[in-house]
């Protein structure tokens, strides 16, 4: 089953998702997928990971790291499926990274890999956009490339664990403008969804509706105003994304 | 604790690290070298996740096997939403000021996010209370203290930020937004000690009071 937030008439909805990405309501209602915006599925922590696929780390020009690298991203930098992400003015190069998710459903502390995957509420996707005119080495990759306001779209919908038999083989692909740009496979994950919970784990406590973005393959590329980005892994979701000027990004939101 | 506190700043920690001329002084010559290269342009931004939320006169985990050391620093409570917000209008944007202890494993690097060393369970203390910003006349002229079981061991001033708190609001909201109810940690001076398990843990900020924890085994 797909669990998503939406919003629709200016109420927040938890809703399931049927076919054709219809949604349906707690009172029954069912209603297409244009007619709702759509929300990021959970609003914990995100802990994400840099450099977690070996030939990403090489195209990046990094030795794969022997301890997973996370950093951390908050609520105001999410967004949902179909809505849209600024490219600040003047900078040379923003990139797309398909990501899966694990969204954490239960307090999670000292859990081992083994029983790792009875603490997950379920797989989402995201789309952790960078701009690497901004990276500093100081808490790198650094705040100001990662946890933008609007910059890390998150969804559509959480599917269930059950759903998803294997999810250390999934393909992740990115299309812009329709045009595929990147694929990969979880398979080649460095540091896998049970290692990565067992490790956050061992030194906090992970919340309910945290989650963990678990990096992503090589193929990236820019992405410029009107483009429209697609990130999707198979047999969770896919998620769409359209770029938009810093200009138009924020009277939009002016008006709102 | 005071429930007004935890009422009001209830959104996302952000702190800010190297805000003290001294202790940015002291690594200066470093940070020229690899892996940093050049000194910080912008402000160097972390997250305390909300699992790290604590209190005054509560207790904080001493990490077995780790050093463990407090991180005395003035919070700024937002009150409304700050996005692309000027240097002039930043403070209208302030409901008010409390005290922090933001503890930490030592850092040795500043490279790579400190996750590890900051984001463990009750390691950011906020309290004991809210004073409201007009209750504080010059926020850039406070006295931070730090006392272990009644001695004083670390102090400062915020007169010696490298960017002020309206410069850290208008760079920040520059890119992303500070929510009503997310806080702004200013930072920690030079001088991090260790504390221990059994260990009274002050931080004393002028006209916003003591916060007091209690530091404890694992």
């Amino acid at each position: 089953m797909k669990h998503a937030r939406i919003r629709f008439e200016g109420e927040v909805h938890l809703v399931h998702v049927e076919e054709q990405n219809a949604v349906r309501l707690a009172d029954g209602r069912l209603l297409a997928e244009d007619q709702v915006q759509w929300l990021p599925p959970a609003t914990g922590s995100m802990f994400a990971l840099g450099l977690n696929y070996a030939d990403h780390a090489a195209e990046l020009a990094f030795k794969p790291p022997t301890e997973p690298l996370a950093f951390i991203k908050s609520p105001g930098t999410y967004t949902g499926h179909k809505q849209t992400t600024w490219r600040p003015d003047n900078v040379a190069y923003m990139h797309y990274e398909c990501e899966l998710v694990a969204v954490i459903g239960k307090p999670a502390r000292n859990v081992k890999r083994e029983n790792a995957l009875e603490y997950l509420a379920g797989y989402t996707v995201c789309n952790d956009y960078a701009i690497r005119d901004y990276l500093e080495n100081y808490y790198r990759p650094n705040l100001r490339v990662k946890n933008r306001d609007a910059t890390t779209p998150v969804g559509p919908w959480v599917v269930d664990v059950a759903d998803v038999p294997d999810p250390s083989n999934l393909k992740l692909r990115t299309w812009i403008n329709g045009e595929l740009r990147q694929e990969g496979s979880t398979k080649d994950m460095i540091f896998d969804i049970p290692y990565l919970i067992e490790y956050l784990s061992s030194f906090m406590t992970l919340q309910p509706g945290d989650m963990i973005a678990t990096g992503t393959p090589e193929g990236l590329a820019d992405v410029v105003p009107g483009d429209e980005v697609i990130v999707e892994v198979e047999g969770v979701g896919r998620l769409v994304n359209r770029i938009v000027s810093e200009a138009e990004f924020f009277s939009a939101r002016n008006e709102a | 604790m005071s429930r007004a506190l935890h009422d009001v700043a209830n959104g996302t920690l952000f702190g800010v690290a190297l805000n003290y001329q001294g202790l940015l002084n002291q690594r200066i010559a470093e940070f020229e070298q690899a892996p940093y290269q050049k000194p910080p342009v912008k402000p160097v931004l972390f997250i305390k996740t909300p699992n790290t939320r604590n209190g005054h006169d509560r207790a904080v985990v001493h990490p077995q096997g780790e050093r463990l050391q407090p991180g005395p620093a003035l919070g700024v409570v937002i009150g409304k939403n700050a996005s692309r917000v000027s240097v002039e209008n930043a403070l209208e944007h302030v409901a008010g000021y409390t005290i922090v202890n933001e503890f930490s494993l030592p850092e040795d690097s500043y490279y790579r996010p400190a996750v590890k060393a900051k984001c463990r369970d009750g390691f950011c203390s906020l309290g004991p209370e809210l004073v409201a910003r007009d209750q504080v006349a010059n926020p850039h002229q406070l006295s931070l203290k730090l006392f272990v079981n009644g001695e004083l061991r670390q102090q400062n001033s915020t007169a010696n930020f490298v960017r002020n708190i309206p410069r850290l609001i208008a760079e920040i909201s520059e890119f992303m937004t500070l929510h009503e109810g997310d806080v702004l940690i200013t930072g920690t001076p030079e001088g991090r000690i260790d504390v221990l398990p059994g260990d009274t843990v002050e931080v004393e900020i002028s006209g916003l009071g003591r916060l007091v924890n209690h530091i404890v085994a694992e």
